[in-house]
């Protein structure tokens, strides 16, 4: 055991810091610095910049076009991006839908979709949450009838992350109500072009639109878009879930953020000295600092040992719940940072267009939108809760 | 990077497992806690054959030149097994300094013997008063003739009543001096007593204790880093040990779960219970990490980035293990907080770990600073 990098480790952090910081365009650095908004272009072009490179799938492995990396340098990658100011690689092809169809999809499937996923063709978002199954996801009502060389959907998704922008969605079903609740799902790829889908926005409580409300009336699937078989869409949509948790740690974006909350520390004033003299705030950063210094062990402990094993298994949850709630904390300093600075809700500075002038410090603006919007991290993904009866069943057999 | 163990430590580690469970069981430990020595020489011998008195020193001293992964993991295991023997005081924190600072004569003089289970060693720093300040040091060492003599009060010296030998701090005028003290030489007072957790640890008194110009251990005046130095490492130890309690506690306390029955059922049928337990193997892992890391960075040649590592982990190993000690306790309801079961002796070595070589405020405040550096 040894937890320091590796004389090959800290070349391979050097090379991702020369190219990530030589390649990513500046205005998109600017825009994720500053916090402001983000338009579905800034995501596409640094992907194909960094497909270019060969490395738009930093998670899959090579015989998928993947680079298959250590989780070590993964983490050292994600570090890198997030402190250069990239934005974040959408999880919704790369690491939800495209491990299922490495794992389950037909040879079909993998050579049409993978490769439009890591080039930035296409534009993924989820169709999990109902607006009756939340936590109790095997619920889900949408109904997919099976009309030979189609499927006939109707229902209702919900909770869809910038699903306003989507080429397809991946879509549990229902395709039997015989049985237990979870054995008669299927796992649908669904093209948002189809007739018969219609998105609604729902604004968040920062202002913005970044979830929708998907709706679908006799949608027309051809029967070739069924990852797998029929009625064991369940098992993938766990294994997806594993997935999805282990991105969600965020150990890079949040040192990022944790070195953002200092500077604003060392800028803010209190009694006419730097904010981060007071030893009442400067030790809560100091604790979630603790925190964080922990997950990132943590975090490669657990990915290391899963890259022996090939899958996420239940201890990603743990992950999930530390790396959500560290996400909270430090958006809720940067916002208290700001003492009464937090209320002015000035939301048009959150275009890149706007060039008005900032009311309070120009870094102000989207941090209490931030801190608001965050609140969502402990809730998705499976809420903290059911991570927690995750652990509790499948770790500790209670 | 590499989260893995080498086969040599692996072996280590069930070594160590099978010694505890086989020699260490609970009652006897129980027992041997209330015994006037408070621990067992013949548990001693056995370290030493087992080589984890040699563990951490360098072969030319009779040494095993084990790194710090290896001591983390003896400290995780006797941390399981509730060892009362003095291994933390004389191995890891007094011959830790000895390995780091001693001249060759010193190193040989000692090294082995500790190796070998003849010789204890304390070090006697802390004093009354001076609460966690590892720089206040009002024990005065006069020139005398072919040496000095000590004289001054030491606090809470861990295994100081066993120790055939006392490292003293104590002020020359040029600074803070380290002497190496028979505990027999004449003026010096050991009232050693039991502590909360069944350990043993002595108050010192030296009233003019005659030491030869040898006995100073590293440069007259330049003793503070090195003290700080071995406390970190000792500190790094206690955390592996820590982690090794709250795993052990946590095994106890899912087993309690799942055997105890309140209405009609298991009490871990209850989500409130489980989101409890998962709460603690979780706070347990997040230690896990950090204890890694304090190990390794203990053995860092820069102090500055050792200091930081150390104070994190003590900080945040004190709030987890406390958690954890504390919910273990509460959900074993009454069993949790009698004498014949191991958890109350577990979470009272954990408390105590807590409020050894700084507690969690003083090193979240240590820790905490370090942010005011740019």
């Amino acid at each position: 055991m040894d937890l320091n990098y590796t004389p090959e480790e800290q070349a391979f952090r050097a090379e991702v810091r020369a190219f990530v910081t030589g390649h990513l365009p500046a205005d998109i650095s600017a825009k994720v610095k500053s916090g402001k908004r983000l338009h579905k272009d800034d995501f596409v072009r640094w992907q194909k910049v960094l497909h270019a490179k060969g490395w738009g799938a930093t998670m899959w492995p090579t015989k998928f076009g993947g680079t298959g990396w250590s989780a070590v340098q993964q983490h050292i990658f994600e570090e890198e991006c997030a402190d250069a100011g990239a934005p974040l690689q959408l999880p919704f092809g790369l690491k939800m839908v495209a491990p299922v169809i490495q794992a389950f999809g037909n040879q079909g499937q993998k050579d049409y979709f993978l490769p439009r996923i890591v080039d930035g063709t296409d534009w993924w978002c989820q169709g999990y949450s109902e607006p009756g199954s939340g936590s109790d996801l095997a619920s889900l009502k949408t109904r997919a009838e099976n009309k030979g060389d189609h499927y006939v959907v109707n229902g209702q998704k919900t909770w869809n992350t910038l699903g306003q922008y989507a080429d397809w969605i991946f879509c549990l079903v229902r395709t039997s109500s015989e049985g237990r609740a979870q054995e008669g799902i299927s796992f649908l790829l669904i093209d948002m072009d189809t007739p018969g889908i219609t998105v609604r926005s729902i604004i968040m409580n920062d202002g913005e639109h970044e979830i929708n409300e998907v709706w679908f009336e006799d949608v027309k699937v051809p029967v070739e878009n069924l990852v797998g078989e029929e009625n064991k869409g369940w098992t993938y949509a766990k294994f997806l879930l594993g997935h999805e948790r282990t991105g969600i740690a965020g150990v890079g974006r949040s040192k990022a953020q944790l070195k953002h909350l200092k500077d604003i520390a060392r800028k803010e004033t209190s009694g006419g000295r730097p904010l981060i003299e007071d030893a009442r705030f400067r030790d809560r950063i100091a604790q979630v600092e603790l925190e964080l210094m922990a997950l990132e062990i943590t975090n490669m402990r657990v990915l290391s040992a899963e890259k022996e094993k090939k899958a996420p298994g239940p201890e990603a949850s743990i992950l999930k719940i530390k790396g959500s709630e560290i996400q909270q904390t430090i958006a809720e300093l940067q916002m208290h940072a700001l003492g009464h600075y937090a209320l002015p809700w000035l939301q048009e500075a959150l275009d890149p267009a706007w060039h008005g002038v900032p009311v309070g410090a120009d870094y102000a603006a989207p941090l209490s939108g931030h801190y608001f919007n965050y609140r969502k991290t402990t809730i998705y993904g499976g809420s903290n809760e059911i991570q927690k009866n995750i652990i509790a069943q499948m770790i500790l057999g209670l | 990077m590499d989260f893995n163990y080498t086969d040599e430590q692996n072996a280590l580690r069930d070594t160590l497992a099978r010694f505890i469970a086989k020699d260490y069981p609970f009652e006897a430990r129980r027992t041997l806690a209330k015994s006037d020595a408070g621990f067992s020489r013949d548990h001693w011998e056995q370290f030493a054959e087992l080589g984890l008195l040699a563990l951490p020193f360098p072969e030319d001293f009779g040494g095993m030149n084990g790194n710090a992964v290896d001591t983390l993991l003896v400290m995780e295991a006797l941390g399981r097994g509730l060892v009362l023997e003095p291994y933390l005081s004389t191995v890891i924190v007094a011959g830790g300094l000895i390995r780091d600072a001693g001249s060759d004569a010193q190193k040989e003089a000692i090294l082995p013997a500790i190796a070998g289970g003849e010789l204890m060693l304390a070090l006697a720093h802390y004093e009354p008063g001076a609460r966690y300040e590892v720089s206040r040091v009002n024990t005065v060492a006069k020139p005398d003739g072919n040496g000095w003599k000590l004289s001054g009060a030491k606090a809470v010296v861990l295994g100081g009543g066993a120790a055939d030998k006392l490292l003293v701090s104590a002020n020359t005028g040029k600074g803070i001096s380290l002497f190496l003290v028979d505990s027999k030489a004449a003026g010096l007072t050991v009232r050693s007593y039991v502590t909360q957790d069944g350990g043993r640890a002595a108050e010192v008194r030296l009233d003019n204790v005659a030491v030869k110009t040898d006995a100073l251990v590293g440069p007259e005046g330049g003793a503070l880093p090195i003290i700080e130095r071995a406390l970190d490492y000792g500190i790094a130890a206690m955390c592996a040990e820590s982690v090794g309690i709250m795993a052990a506690l946590d095994e106890a306390t899912l087993e309690y779960l799942k055997t105890r029955k309140q209405f009609g059922q298991p009490i871990g049928r209850f989500q409130a219970l489980q989101h409890r337990m998962v709460d603690m193997v979780i706070a347990t892992e997040q230690s896990r990490s950090m204890a890694m890391m304090a190990a390794v960075k203990a053995d860092s040649t820069d102090a500055a980035e050792r200091r930081r590592a150390i104070s994190a982990a003590k900080a945040y190993i004190g709030q987890q293990a406390r958690f954890v000690g504390q919910q273990a306790v509460q959900l074993h309801g009454g069993m949790g907080v009698v004498d014949e079961l191991n958890v109350s002796h577990y979470f009272k070595r954990l408390t105590m770990i807590e409020l050894t070589f700084g507690n969690t405020d003083h090193h979240l405040g240590l820790f905490s600073d370090t942010l005011l550096a740019a």
